[in-house]
């Protein structure tokens, strides 16, 4: 294969890889959005929590798969609590206002782990084991970019399974369709609304371990990523799963071959994407019309 | 009581005399410039959150588009101060245009994210073009510049004459704001906050309306960027970044969101607060996030709407509680536009 083949699927990997981490959030930001009509600014917040209570399990015992296990648990009870204690308050009002309460707690996470973790971040370190290039056939390619790919499609799968074949999936999607109607029908509203919440910040912390040997661990790790991921979210269809997957990937790929071609504009470019997707498909690309 | 109300129906005046002390009671002259410049952005914010009902998380946009535009014109062209302002304003609400006129495409939360989008897009054109914007460094080297009223020669080189100058133009700007929210037009606008389809039910070409609106909240958003170049000399990065837009929803929903001079108590307290805060915490941010949840769970009608609240409550002993949170409206007929 001649040279700029080569460096072209490089890019298309290191696309996927930067879109799988996209995919991740903005499941979780899609899920969360599609039952409980919660635009959540504080996932970002979560991601990067995930990524330090990641970094302190693996300081403490070594091992990454154990911090992949437990930082999305941590984030995910957090969350739990935050539904319960603070969103179920302002459930009966409008979707602004959970909007701006979870600003608030964005802010006020950003800073708790700055007082915890320190202001100063941590350079990207690959786990041992995932350090060595992969042979690909035609090129080399960090291994674990291949792994965060891996993670990204087994956990979306789950999910999406989770989703169509449990009763739990079952009323979260009727939710989506109509939230009166479930609770109409005799399923409590509170428990399940706390669960999906949990489960979707889980997924930004998974996000968030999965990303700090890429990208590094600071505190405003999640500020930009989270614009991003409403994008990805915007661009994919409001609410809608697949639609949250499909926009991962595209805009990973959009800005990864961006910055190959030209560099300055590959952070604009997503946010031009995404205009032109609300200008000629208002209801994003897999979103159903309303 | 009464005298509270005869000076309720005398806002401006209240508000004159307010701008004439409040540098004797605020730490230093140029806190107090800023206290006034923001309070003008989220009163310009909630032109939109409280009396259109569209919240929008791009707002520094246009601040910052008014604060570069300002600087750069008087920086590059050396133009006199006053026509400075009247760009900087006038791109904000050229840009305003464009983005109402697609953003309006999408409501509620769609269309918030729209507005950031294109709130991210100028952060990073300006952060791009460096060698005209200073990128992250922020823009330096901004002349100072007369009025450029003939026969007038005075200069906005020190903090006092800085705030004499804000104060007069954001009384200027808030009276214009409230002008425009008292016309039929802001009533039209309120009809739409209570009900979209209703009011298009009623004739009304509510997205044009509301574009109409946007594009005013731009302009003054832009207005108090241009002034805030001036109170400085100086424009960072930050003024264009989302969470500036963050901060004026904070303001105005502290202050009270809907309510005539809420948004400019909310962001005078939040001003002062940092200030204070900042000097002695450098983690101030985590007291603007409990503030933010707390207002938000416990007084989401902000300062200035719990007040009315328990004034109207005072009033009306008998009458049933709590009070509406917001009055109906489109109980008064809209009148012809």
């Amino acid at each position: 294969m001649d040279a700029t083949l080569v460096a072209l699927v490089t890019q298309l990997f290191t696309g996927l890889a930067v879109g799988s981490l996209y995919v991740l959030l903005a499941v979780g930001l899609a899920l969360i959005f599609g039952v409980l009509g919660i635009t959540n600014f504080a996932h970002g917040a979560f991601f990067a929590l995930g990524a330090y209570v990641g970094l302190t399990v693996l300081g403490r015992t070594g091992n990454f798969w154990l911090a992949l296990a437990l930082a999305p648990l941590v984030v995910g009870l957090l969350g739990l609590a935050v539904e319960r204690g603070l969103m179920q308050r302002i459930a009966a009002r409008a979707d602004v206002m959970s909007l701006l309460l979870t600003y608030g707690l964005a802010i006020m996470l950003v800073e708790i782990i700055k007082l915890v973790w320190g202001k100063t971040g941590y350079p990207p370190t690959v786990p041992a084991g995932l350090q060595l290039p992969v042979n690909l056939g035609f090129a080399y390619f960090p291994a674990y970019r291949l792994f965060v790919i891996g993670l990204a499609l087994v956990v979306t799968v789950a999910v999406i399974l989770l989703l169509e074949r449990t009763d739990w999936g079952l009323i979260i999607r009727a939710a989506t369709q109509d939230r009166e109607m479930v609770s109409l029908l005799g399923v409590e509203n509170g428990r399940f609304l706390g669960l999906t919440f949990a489960l979707g910040v889980a997924l930004a912390g998974l996000a968030g371990v999965a990303a700090g040997p890429i990208v590094g661990i600071f505190p405003d790790m999640g500020t930009d990523i989270l614009i991003e991921s409403f994008v990805v979210v915007v661009v994919g269809g409001l609410g809608s799963l697949r639609g949250a997957i499909a926009g991962g990937l595209l805009i990973g790929l959009v800005i990864s071959f961006t910055t190959l071609v030209w560099p300055a504009v590959s952070q604009l470019s997503i946010f031009i994407l995404m205009a032109l997707v609300l200008l000629f498909r208002p209801q994003g690309l897999l979103g159903r019309a309303a | 009581m009464r005298w509270l109300q005869r000076l309720a129906r005398r806002p401006m005046l209240v508000l004159a005399v307010a701008f004439v002390l409040l540098p004797l009671v605020v730490p230093y002259y140029a806190l107090a410039s800023h206290m006034l410049v923001f309070g003008l952005f989220a009163s310009a914010f909630d032109l939109l959150l409280g009396h259109t009902g569209l919240l929008s998380f791009g707002h520094a946009a246009f601040f910052g588009v008014g604060a570069y535009t300002a600087a750069l014109a008087a920086k590059l062209f050396d133009l006199p101060l006053l026509v400075c302002l009247l760009l900087g304003t006038a791109a904000a609400g050229l840009w305003g245009l464009v983005v109402g006129a697609l953003a309006l495409r999408q409501r509620g939360v769609a269309f918030a994210m729209l507005t950031l989008a294109f709130g991210q897009m100028i952060f990073f054109v300006v952060l791009q073009a460096r060698g005209l914007t200073g990128g992250d460094d922020g823009l330096r080297g901004i002349p100072i510049r007369g009025l450029g009223v003939p026969g007038f020669e005075w200069r906005l080189d020190n903090s006092l004459h800085v705030y004499v100058f804000v104060a007069a133009a954001v009384w200027l700007a808030l009276w214009a704001l409230q002008r425009v929210l008292a016309s039929p037009f802001g009533h039209v606008l309120e009809a739409i906050r209570e009900n979209e389809v209703r009011a298009r039910a009623c004739g009304y070409d509510t997205v044009r309306v509301q574009l109409v609106a946007f594009v005013f909240s731009a302009l003054f958003s832009g207005f108090a960027g241009a002034l805030y170049t001036f109170t400085l000399y100086f424009v960072a990065l930050e003024t264009l970044h989302w969470t500036l837009s963050g901060y004026v929803a904070l303001m105005a929903i502290l202050g009270g969101s809907g309510t005539v001079f809420g948004p400019l108590v909310g962001a005078g307290v939040f001003i002062l607060l940092r200030d204070i805060v900042s000097t002695f915490r450098d983690d101030w941010q985590l007291f603007v996030g409990a503030a933010f949840v707390l207002c938000v769970l416990l007084f989401p009608r902000g300062i200035c709407g719990t007040l009315q609240d328990v004034l109207a409550r005072r009033r009306a002993p008998a009458a049933e509680l709590p009070a509406p949170a917001v009055a109906p409206t489109l109980a008064r007929q809209p009148r012809e536009g």
